[in-house]
């Protein structure tokens, strides 16, 4: 372990920058559908005192695609929501690459698993209610 | 109250807990679900859900700042990070299946031990042992900069580290927390790593945890975006100001104020929970 181009301080700061994009994007998203929903409905009266639930299309990731993409300001936070869950996923996804790039297969093995939790999560938790 | 009054007085709620928050290191997130079902009436599923969306901006929104100054170990967060996020999924799932007063004691419970964490004097953990053959092999041990260059360090316990882990991600999953107090007991008491590569490796660990029950709170509709949008967007510009102030104030009396406030709020959790407010 000589030579290190890609040492791991330079990972970190790649890292770092990747996820304060994602918040950045993320948050700039949210702002975007935030305007039209408090244009729109200034004075709707508003409780959240009882759980109903979201209703489906904004429950999974391709139903908030598509709810965005239709103009529905609530589908566009939600998806800026969506984005910043999505940040720390490429954060290890990035790390996977890092790792695999140093040749640290074990830490290559550690970081698959926790993207494979991440994923599961977002994509298959729905299985089991 | 309509959709302007709302959104402005969570924004503003969310606002100076994610700046007291990050000004006295112990994280907004702790204080939103409180706030949200205490003050504002939000039913404990939606503020758990909202609070947890905010842990994720936070925590990557300040990574950058702690990331330069070279103190997180990566492979020690990474591999922590298979015990937190299978401890997450777990969580969130608990949190369908217990009642939401069994929530609110637990919650109660977490908020006083975090103050009481903050408050005790730690001491300091300067071990001359043999290093641990398991965290060589996992290859843990690193070094950060110090005062007199650079400092080497090894880690020790590690199953211990991993089982208080688990046990910081399903508290994290199941409240909608970051557990930074409980993942930093885990590193600095049990795995006895240098306090600040702790503090800066959990910072770097409480995104990718929260994500993990993220998506389990998505597709079971706990996050609600008009309640989400103005939590998330108050606790990322409060913590931003409070990184940005840190360095130019006294914070110890402001630490003491916000811990006090952190109990209360924990009586008050816990009370609400055993009285059948939830």
């Amino acid at each position: 372990m000589t030579v290190k181009p890609l040492d791991d301080d330079r990972v970190e700061g790649l890292i770092a920058h990747l996820l304060r994009a994602g918040v950045l994007i993320a948050a700039l998203v949210v702002i975007g559908g935030a305007i039209p929903y408090l244009a729109f409905h200034p004075r709707a009266h508003v409780t959240y005192r009882t759980f109903q639930g979201e209703p489906d299309n904004l429950k999974s990731a391709h139903g908030i695609i598509g709810t965005a993409l239709s103009g529905d300001a609530r589908g566009i936070i939600q998806l800026g929501l969506l984005l910043l869950i999505a940040t720390p996923i490429a954060r290890v996804m990035f790390s996977a690459v890092a790792f695999a790039i140093e040749g640290d297969r074990m830490y290559v093995g550690f970081t698959l698993l926790v993207l494979a939790v991440l994923l599961y999560s977002l994509f298959g938790s729905f299985l089991i209610t | 109250m309509n959709v302007i009054e709302f959104t402005f007085l969570v924004w503003t709620g969310a606002l100076v807990a994610g700046f007291l928050g990050s000004l006295t290191g112990l994280g907004g997130g702790v204080v939103l679900v409180p706030l949200l079902t205490i003050f504002f009436h939000v039913d404990l599923r939606y503020a758990i859900g909202a609070s947890l969306v905010s842990v994720i901006a936070t925590s990557s929104g300040s990574a950058a700042a702690y990331v330069k100054e070279g103190f997180s170990n990566i492979r020690i967060g990474m591999f922590l990070e298979i015990a937190t996020t299978i401890g997450a999924l777990f969580g969130a799932y608990l949190t369908a299946k217990v009642p939401a007063k069994a929530i609110a004691i637990i919650f109660g419970i977490v908020l006083m031990y975090s103050a009481y964490v903050s408050r005790r004097t730690r001491p300091r953990t300067d071990v001359e042992e043999p290093p641990d053959p398991l965290a060589t092999k996992l290859k843990m041990n690193g070094e950060f900069p110090d005062t007199s260059g650079v400092r080497a360090y090894n880690v020790y316990h590690v199953p211990a580290g991993f089982g208080v882990m688990w046990v910081a991600g399903a508290l994290s999953g199941l409240l909608g927390i970051g557990s930074g107090a409980l993942k930093v007991v885990a590193m600095d008491q049990a795995m006895k790593i240098p306090f600040k590569v702790s503090t800066t490796t959990s910072n770097f660990m409480i995104g990718v945890t929260a994500a993990a029950s993220a998506g389990v709170y998505l597709s079971r509709g706990y996050i609600d975006p008009s309640l989400a949008m103005p939590v998330m967007i108050g606790v990322l510009i409060g913590s931003l100001m409070g990184t940005r102030v840190l360095v130019k104030t006294q914070t110890k009396r402001l630490r003491l104020v916000f811990s006090i406030v952190i109990v209360l709020l924990g009586v008050e959790m816990m009370f609400k929970g055993l009285t059948g407010g939830f």
